[in-house]
């Protein structure tokens, strides 16, 4: 039997189950702290930084989402330094590729976007990249647009923990990172790839997106994907 | 008491924020009776005039000539509104931002064109490098999203501004 613990979250006290995280244990109590790179049923990277949140007694913000709670933990998921530091996060995703909303095919369907409406950023203070990025249009019957990606790597995972096929990686480092199908072919090159479309469904952005889709038409169904691994008990 | 006076220009846009306040509708009686339009692509008035209590400015700023406008509008104005996605990010008009300003040269006047194979060289503004958004030149006093932003956003914002209140536009949509 695992271990019941007591955690206070914004002053709440709540009983949660030992191995948890504190994003796990605050959306089990009907809390949402924002996420981008997390996704329920898939491995959590923490890399978006945007569920930072303040534990009590340590000098430094922990990403929620790969944080185990622990007994007599204290935290804050919510406080001027904090909503600070997500809007920062969130502008660096937004000026380092092209995001022109207007003209995506998932606008108004994005978590992007959607996440900047939540944290309440009116514009971006830092300076835009506009970086020259290719569109991969090589799949029968999905397209890869680097100018949306914001290198979440949940189509990364759920290839990988889901489907079984391991399509995707991401090369190179920092600002160089690149999404690439096999090892960099055009992705209708790669012969693992079972043209499943997880990656697609999960993809928070207009990155991965079904062909023949005009503006604001690409909706998805991200959590369709790993909902049955999770009820299954096969993935938290 | 003196009506406030209100501008609206219109940079790297294509007009759409303006037919966006048009459609206002009868709103424009509203917004005629709190404010002295002073200048705008409505009016005649050439010469972006002092003391402007608001304006709205449509576009992000593509060309020197842009680059001048807005400092003079910065300057002669108390309130700064960017109207629209373009002017808040650059938006469509930053769809050219990517590629080197010759390439896009040599598409429309070489490539595209029958007559004259010349980049042409007089009596146009020269284009900035990148099309930028207004508060990287200037301080913004207000940002109003949409590509365009709705007409009821639009009386709104007047609305509110021209009784002398701020609105907050945080958690509209971004982009
Ligand atoms: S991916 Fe989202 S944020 Fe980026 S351009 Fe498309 S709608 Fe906008
Ligand atoms: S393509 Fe989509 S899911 Fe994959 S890393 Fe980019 S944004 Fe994330
Ligand atoms: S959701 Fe935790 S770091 Fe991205």
């Amino acid at each position: 039997m695992s271990q019941q613990i007591s955690v206070r979250i914004d002053n709440e006290l709540y009983t949660a189950t030992e191995g948890r995280t504190i994003l796990q244990v605050a959306a089990d109590n009907g809390r949402s702290i924002p996420t981008l790179c997390y996704l329920e049923g898939l491995s959590a990277p923490g890399s978006c930084r945007l569920c930072l949140v303040e534990v009590a007694g340590v000098g430094r913000l922990l990403p929620a989402c790969t944080t185990p709670a622990r007994s007599g933990m204290s935290v804050t998921t919510n406080s001027d330094a904090l909503a600070h530091n997500r809007l920062m996060a969130l502008e660096l995703l937004f000026i380092e590729r092209n995001h022109v909303c207007s003209v995506c095919v998932s606008n108004g369907h994005c978590e992007l976007q959607s996440m900047a409406q939540r944290l309440g950023m009116t514009h971006v203070h830092l300076p835009y990249n506009f970086p020259r990025l290719p569109v991969d249009v090589s799949h029968p019957r999905f397209v890869l647009d680097h100018n949306r990606c914001i290198l979440c790597s949940r189509c990364v995972r759920v290839c990988d923990e889901i489907e079984g096929a391991q399509v995707w990686d991401i090369s190179a480092r920092g600002i160089n990172s690149m999404l690439v199908a096999e090892l960099d072919r055009p992705w209708g090159e790669a012969q693992s790839c079972t043209s499943c479309g997880k990656c697609v469904q999960v993809c928070p952005t207009g990155a991965l997106v079904e062909k023949g889709q005009a503006v604001e038409e690409m909706t998805k169904r991200n959590r369709i994907v790993t909902d049955l691994a999770v009820k299954r008990g096969a993935r938290t | 008491m003196r009506k406030p006076r209100l501008a609206t220009m219109w940079l790297d846009g294509c007009s759409g924020c303006h037919m966006s306040l048009l459609d206002v509708d009868e709103g424009l009686l509203t917004i005629a009776a709190k404010a002295e339009l002073v200048y705008s692509p409505l009016v005649d008035a050439r010469e972006y005039p002092h003391d402007v209590d608001v304006a709205i400015v449509e576009g992000a700023v593509s060309s020197d000539e842009d680059l001048e406008k807005i400092r003079l509008v910065r300057e002669r104005t108390r309130i700064l509104v960017a109207l629209g996605d373009c002017a808040i990010t650059t938006n469509v008009t930053g769809l050219r931002n990517p590629l080197p300003l010759k390439s896009i040269f040599d598409r429309v006047y070489i490539d595209g064109s029958d007559v004259e194979k010349v980049h042409p060289t007089e009596g146009l503004p020269t284009l900035l490098k990148h099309a930028i958004p207004l508060h990287d030149v200037v301080k913004v006093d207000l940002h109003v999203p949409g590509c365009p932003p709705s007409a009821p956003l639009i009386l709104h914002v007047l609305t509110e501004l021209l009784d002398g209140r701020m609105p907050d536009l945080r958690g509209r949509r971004f982009g």
